[in-house]
C-alpha cells in the first residue's frame, strides 16, 4: 500500500511525518504546477471549486508515481468540501485509476474511529505510538508556521532581495527531512537561525496587509499565485487569518489540540455582521477581516476560489465591516483562468493606495 | 400589518405554510411582484457580482417590497432536515439582505432542523410572539398552516406544479395540464427556484410541454422514495435540495416510460456543480438522453431554445426507433 493525499501548500511536512513515522509508506505528490491543474480542469466538474480540481490533478500525478491509496480528509457540509473526496474518488474511477480512498471524517460519533482508522493504515502500531506519530506532526506543523511567519516580516524588509526566499527554502527543507523528535528540535533552532540571519532593514516602514478568506487558496502559494511572496517583495508585511497547524488540528487531528487561536473568537468579531455560520471560514473571514482593522492594519485582501459560497457570502458583507473602520478591502478571486499579469497590476495598486493612505493618515497625525 | 415574503429562493417551497400562518395571526401577507427584468437589474445593481443568479433574484425580490409591506419575513433557514443543510448563501442571507439600505424591518429567526424539531416550535413561537402573546393562538395557526403545507406538497407528489397546486389550494381556476399517454416524458431536475421560477428558467415548464413533453420534477416524487433512493450513494449528501434532486433523479432513471433527463443549474452555484455531475453520470450509465442547461442573467433565451429543440428532437428520435 502506497498513501498518497493532496497538496495545501506545507501540508505534506507534517501530514508525511506523522505517517511516515508510523511506518506507512508515502507518496507525496510532485509540487501542484500547471499540468497538475490542467489535469485537474481538464476532469474536474466545470463548476466545482479549485481545490477540487488540485486535488484530483495531485492524486493522478501520485498515481505516476506509484500511489494507490488516498488519504483525505471529509466533512458535514454546507460546503463542498464534505463532499470532495467522493467526487474525486468517482472521477478517478471512471478514468481507470483504481485507488483506494480513506476518508478521514469528522467524527460525529467518536474520535476512537479515526484513530481506528490511523491504526488499520498503519498495520500495528499501538495507540501510544500513534498518539507520538500526531503529536510529531502537530509539532512540524507548527514549526513551519513560526517559519513561516519569519519570512513574513523578513520579506518587504530584506536588503539583498531574495534573500529571505532562499533562507526560508532551505528551512522549510531542513524541518521535512527531521524524522525524530530529536531532529526536529535541532532543525528548528537551525532554521531559526537561518531565518535570523537574513539581513533586514529593521527600520524601514512597511505596509500591513492582513489576508483573510478561503483556507485552501489562503496556504496554498500555488493556487493565490504566490500572493505572499509577492506582497513581500512590493514592500508589504503580511499576516495570516488562519495558519496550518490551526487546520491541522482542525482537520485531521479533530481539535485534539485545544487551546489554539480560537475560530470562537473570530465567530465573535463577525456578529455584527455575519451572525451564523456560513460553512467554510465565511464567518471566520467576516471576523479575521474585523480583527485586523481593530490592530490597525493598513488594508485586508480577501482571497477565495471562484464559486465558493462561504467567501461570497463574506464578500457581500464585507463592505458594511468596511464602511465602519475605513479600512479598504480587496477581493481576488482564483480559478484555472486567472492570469499572474493581472494579479500583479491588481496587487500593486492597492499596496499603492494602501502606502499612499498611511503616508496622508501619518502626515496628519504629525 | 402588511408582512412581505419576496417570491423567491424557498417561496417555492414553504409559502403556504408561511402564508396561512401569518393570515391566521390576523396579518396580511403581500408578495414581491413576479420575477422581471426590473427586478432582476435591482439584485444585479446591490448584489455582488460572484453570487449565483437565483440569490441575486432574491435581492431584487427584497427590494421589490420596501414601501408595500410593513416588515418582511426573512427566515434565517439553516436546515430543514436532520443532518443537512440547505446552501452557505441561503445560511448567510438575512445577513447579506441587512447590508441594504431602506428596507423595512426584517423578521429574522432561524430554522434549524439539523438536531431536532424542537428548534423549529421554538422559532414559530418567536414568529407569533410578533403578532399576539397567546400561545393557543399561535399554535393554532401553525397547525393550520402545517396542514395546508402537506396538502401542498402531496399535490405536488401528484404531479402538479407548484403554481398549479398553489392555485388549488387558494381556489383559483387554472387550466390543468393533464398527463396524457401519448405524449412523452421528460425529467426536470434543479433547484425549485430555479425551475419555478418563470422568468429565470425562461419558463422552461410550459415550453416543454408546449413541445408536447409531460414534464416530472424532484417534487413529485414522494419524500420516502427519494430518500431511500438517495441512501444509494457512498456517502449522504447534506444538501437537502440535492438529495431531492440525486434521489428523484435515481428513481425516475428506473422507471419505464421516461425518454430524457434535463438537469438545470445555476451559473457558480456550488451543491450544482457537485450533484449535477453525479447525476450526470448515472444517466449516462443507463443510457437516458440527458441535457445540461447552466443558467445565468447572460444566458440568452434562443440559445436555450434551440438546445431544448434539439434535445427534444433527439428524445423523439429515440423514442420512434426504440420505443419507449
Ligand atoms: S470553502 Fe469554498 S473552495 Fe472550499 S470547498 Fe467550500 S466552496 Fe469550495
Ligand atoms: S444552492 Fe446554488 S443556486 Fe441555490 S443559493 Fe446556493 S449556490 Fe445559489
Amino acid at each position: 500500500m502506497r498513501v498518497t493525499f493532496p497538496h495545501m501548500g506545507n501540508l505534506f511536512i507534517p501530514v508525511k511525518a506523522m505517517l511516515q513515522y508510523l511506518g506507512v509508506d508515502v507518496v507525496v505528490p510532485p509540487p501542484s504546477s500547471k499540468r497538475t491543474l490542467t489535469i485537474g480542469a481538464k476532469y474536474g466538474p466545470e463548476f466545482a471549486c479549485l481545490p477540487l480540481k488540485l486535488n484530483l490533478g495531485n492524486f493522478i500525478e501520485a498515481s505516476e508515481k506509484g500511489a494507490d491509496t488516498i488519504i483525505m480528509a471529509g466533512g458535514c457540509g454546507p460546503c463542498r468540501f464534505g463532499y470532495y473526496a467522493q467526487i474525486e474518488h468517482a472521477i478517478l474511477k471512471e478514468l481507470g485509476y483504481d485507488m483506494k480512498l480513506i476518508g478521514l471524517e469528522p467524527p460525529q460519533k467518536h474520535l476512537t474511529e479515526l484513530l481506528a482508522k490511523i491504526k488499520a493504515l498503519s498495520g500495528t502500531s499501538s495507540w501510544w505510538h500513534i498518539f507520538q506519530a500526531i503529536r510529531f506532526g502537530y509539532r512540524k506543523a507548527k514549526a513551519v508556521d513560526e517559519v513561516e511567519m519569519a519570512a513574513f516580516r523578513s520579506r518587504p524588509r530584506e536588503l539583498t532581495p531574495g534573500s529571505t526566499e532562499k533562507a526560508y527554502a532551505k528551512s522549510l527543507e531542513m524541518l521535512d527531512r527531521a524524522d525524530s523528535e530529536i531532529a526536529l528540535a535541532e532543525a528548528k533552532r537551525n532554521a531559526d537561525e537561518l531565518m535570523s540571519a537574513v539581513a533586514v532593514d529593521s527600520k524601514k516602514a512597511v505596509v500591513k496587509v492582513g489576508l483573510i478568506g478561503e483556507i485552501y487558496t489562503l496556504l496554498d502559494p500555488f493556487s493565490n499565485q504566490y500572493l505572499e511572496r509577492t506582497l513581500g517583495r512590493l514592500g508589504t508585511e503580511v499576516d495570516r487569518s488562519i495558519y496550518l497547524s490551526e487546520w491541522v488540528n482542525d482537520h485531521i487531528f479533530m481539535g485534539l489540540v485545544k487551546g489554539l487561536r480560537s475560530r470562537k473568537k473570530a465567530c465573535e468579531a463577525a456578529r455584527p455582521y455575519l451572525r451564523h455560520f456560513v460553512g467554510g471560514h465565511g464567518q471566520e473571514s467576516v471576523g479575521n477581516a474585523v480583527n485586523f482593522a481593530r490592530a490597525g492594519y493598513d488594508g485586508i485582501i480577501q482571497v477565495f476560489p471562484f464559486t465558493c459560497m462561504p467567501e461570497i457570502v463574506a464578500e457581500s458583507i464585507l463592505p458594511e465591516m468596511r464602511s465602519d473602520y475605513g479600512t479598504p478591502v480587496m477581493t481576488m478571486i482564483m480559478d484555472e483562468h486567472t492570469g499572474e499579469a493581472g494579479t500583479l497590476t491588481r496587487l500593486e495598486a492597492f499596496v499603492d493606495l494602501l502606502a499612499r493612505k498611511k503616508e496622508v493618515k501619518e502626515v496628519s497625525c504629525k | 400589518m402588511k408582512i412581505g415574503i419576496p417570491r423567491s429562493l424557498l417561496y417555492y417551497y414553504y409559502y403556504p405554510l408561511w402564508r396561512v400562518f401569518f393570515e391566521e395571526l390576523g396579518a396580511e401577507v403581500v408578495l414581491s411582484s413576479h420575477s422581471a427584468k426590473g427586478i432582476l437589474a435591482e439584485g444585479l445593481k446591490n448584489a455582488v457580482d460572484e453570487v449565483c443568479l437565483p440569490v441575486k433574484m432574491f435581492y431584487g425580490h427584497v427590494l421589490d417590497l420596501a414601501g408595500k409591506a410593513d416588515m418582511i419575513f426573512l427566515p434565517r433557514i439553516v436546515s430543514v432536515e436532520k443532518r443537512e443543510y440547505i446552501c452557505p448563501k441561503i445560511l448567510g442571507l438575512p445577513d447579506m439582505i441587512r447590508c441594504l439600505k431602506n428596507l423595512p424591518p426584517l423578521i429574522e429567526v432561524d430554522i434549524n432542523l439539523y438536531k431536532n424539531n424542537k428548534d423549529f416550535y421554538c422559532a414559530i413561537k418567536n414568529i407569533g410572539n410578533i403578532f399576539t402573546k397567546n400561545h393557543l393562538d399561535i399554535w393554532r395557526a401553525c397547525l393550520k398552516a402545517l396542514q395546508v403545507q402537506k396538502k401542498y406538497f402531496k399535490l405536488m407528489e401528484m404531479g402538479l406544479m407548484p403554481s398549479e397546486a398553489l392555485a388549488l389550494i387558494e381556489g383559483r381556476v387554472e387550466d390543468k395540464f393533464l398527463p396524457d399517454g401519448e405524449k412523452f416524458n421528460i425529467v426536470l431536475l434543479g433547484h425549485p427556484y430555479n425551475i419555478y421560477d418563470p422568468y429565470i428558467s425562461m419558463d422552461i415548464i410550459y415550453r416543454l410541454r408546449a413541445m408536447g413533453a409531460v414534464v416530472a420534477t424532484a417534487e413529485h416524487v414522494s419524500e420516502k422514495i427519494v430518500r431511500s433512493c438517495a441512501a444509494r450513494l457512498p456517502k449522504r449528501l447534506f444538501w437537502t435540495l440535492g438529495n431531492r434532486m440525486i434521489g428523484a433523479a435515481l428513481h425516475y432513471l428506473e422507471q419505464p416510460g421516461i425518454s430524457g433527463m434535463i438537469h438545470v443549474a445555476a451559473f457558480g452555484c456550488g451543491p450544482d456543480s457537485m450533484t449535477g455531475g453525479i447525476i450526470e453520470r448515472y444517466a449516462h450509465g443507463s443510457g437516458l438522453p440527458f441535457l445540461n442547461l447552466t443558467l445565468d442573467e447572460h444566458t440568452g433565451e434562443a440559445g436555450v431554445m434551440t438546445r431544448l429543440e434539439a434535445f427534444l428532437d433527439m428524445v423523439r428520435w429515440r423514442k420512434a426507433a426504440f420505443g419507449s
